[in-house]
């Protein structure tokens, strides 16, 4: 596995989780906002897998089992608080890595990272924002945010293995990260997930190829009009 | 929840530093600090902007179209108002 391949996959298949809610988000603002983090994380996708080879056929003709994304991302959208617990725990750890990344400045991941870094603190933003409002709004809101973070919770524990080749430094990322996320979590009058960081059989698997169920059909979609018409351009 | 629910809010953006804020358009959001976030969004991803404001639309009081004539009207014969007598000295763009 190369490390573009490995952050270049996170942002394709989060982007395209967030582009899934055109035309169905709760109202019309919110859903330019999450199509506005979906282009920012489509960007940094087409430079980082252009690293690794052509971004089309890397995108579009892969199978399943030769991304490289964290089983976090892949995850469906659910509802707005699962959407916005997967933004809070992925946004809070990719600026922190892109910030050790950029700072690195003999890596290859330095440019991309310094230029994204800033995107992505507006997503962690966004994020912060929402959780703020869903756990501290109604006793409705509060429960399915609250359901949101303790279902997604399992998936957190793969985004700090170490990936081959990047220059960071995992324990402080996992340190940074937790501070953060129990930062917003207790300021929405939310608790922090106390369970295990893994499932049973998971661990560090997106990372090798192995992939949840609904991936599957998330790629079947995304795949299918490049399969269909090869080359095709509008 | 629904847009419906949520108060309006009027955007304002300066494009650039030494311009003044222009009214760029509307928005709903449930309160001032998403409805800065959300004007970020809809008004300035294409780099329009440098800072924006956001009111919400109640605060504003609006002259009523009722209102024209005894408003408008008396200004338009009065020439002498206006500064057309003076040269602008070359090179100022935004007076």
């Amino acid at each position: 596995m190369t490390a573009a391949l490995a952050l270049g996959d996170d942002a394709l298949v989060l982007s395209h989780r967030l582009g899934e809610w055109a035309g169905h988000a709760p109202v019309l603002e919110e859903e330019v906002a999450l199509a506005n983090i979906a282009l920012d994380l489509l960007g940094q996708a087409r430079v980082l897998l252009s690293l690794e080879g052509d971004e089309d056929e890397l995108a579009y003709l892969r199978e399943e089992r030769a991304f490289r994304n964290v089983q976090l991302v892949e995850q469906p959208n659910g509802d707005f608080a699962h959407t916005i617990a997967r933004q809070l725990y992925f946004s809070s750890y990719q600026e922190l890595l892109y910030g050790q990344l950029a700072s690195e400045g003999r890596s290859a991941f330095a440019p991309v990272a310094a230029k994204a870094v800033k995107e992505v603190a507006y997503h962690r933003d966004h994020a912060e924002h929402w959780t703020l409002r869903l756990g501290d709004g109604t006793p409705e809101s509060n429960e399915r945010m609250q359901r949101a973070l303790d279902s997604l919770w399992r998936y957190t524990g793969e985004l700090f293995e170490p990936v081959e080749a990047l220059p960071v430094d995992w324990t402080a990322l996992r340190d940074g990260w937790l501070t953060t996320v129990t930062d917003v979590v207790a300021r929405a009058t939310l608790t922090l997930p106390g369970g295990p960081q893994v499932g049973a059989w998971t661990a560090g698997a997106g990372r090798q190829g192995i992939h949840t169920e609904p991936f599957g059909r998330m790629l079947a979609e995304m795949q299918h009009l490049h399969r269909s018409h090869p080359g095709a351009t509008w | 929840m629904t847009g419906t629910d949520w108060p309006l809010w009027e955007v304002f953006v300066r494009s650039r530093r030494g311009l003044s804020h222009t009214h760029a358009g509307s928005l709903h959001a449930p309160d001032a600090e998403m409805a800065l976030r959300n004007a970020r969004d809809l008004y300035t991803r294409r780099g329009e902007g440098v800072s924006i404001w956001v009111v919400p639309s109640t605060a504003i009081t609006a002259s009523s179209p009722d209102e024209k004539d005894p408003f408008f009207e008396p200004s338009a014969d009065k020439p002498y108002r206006h500064p057309t007598f003076y040269d602008i000295p070359e090179g100022v763009q935004h007076l």
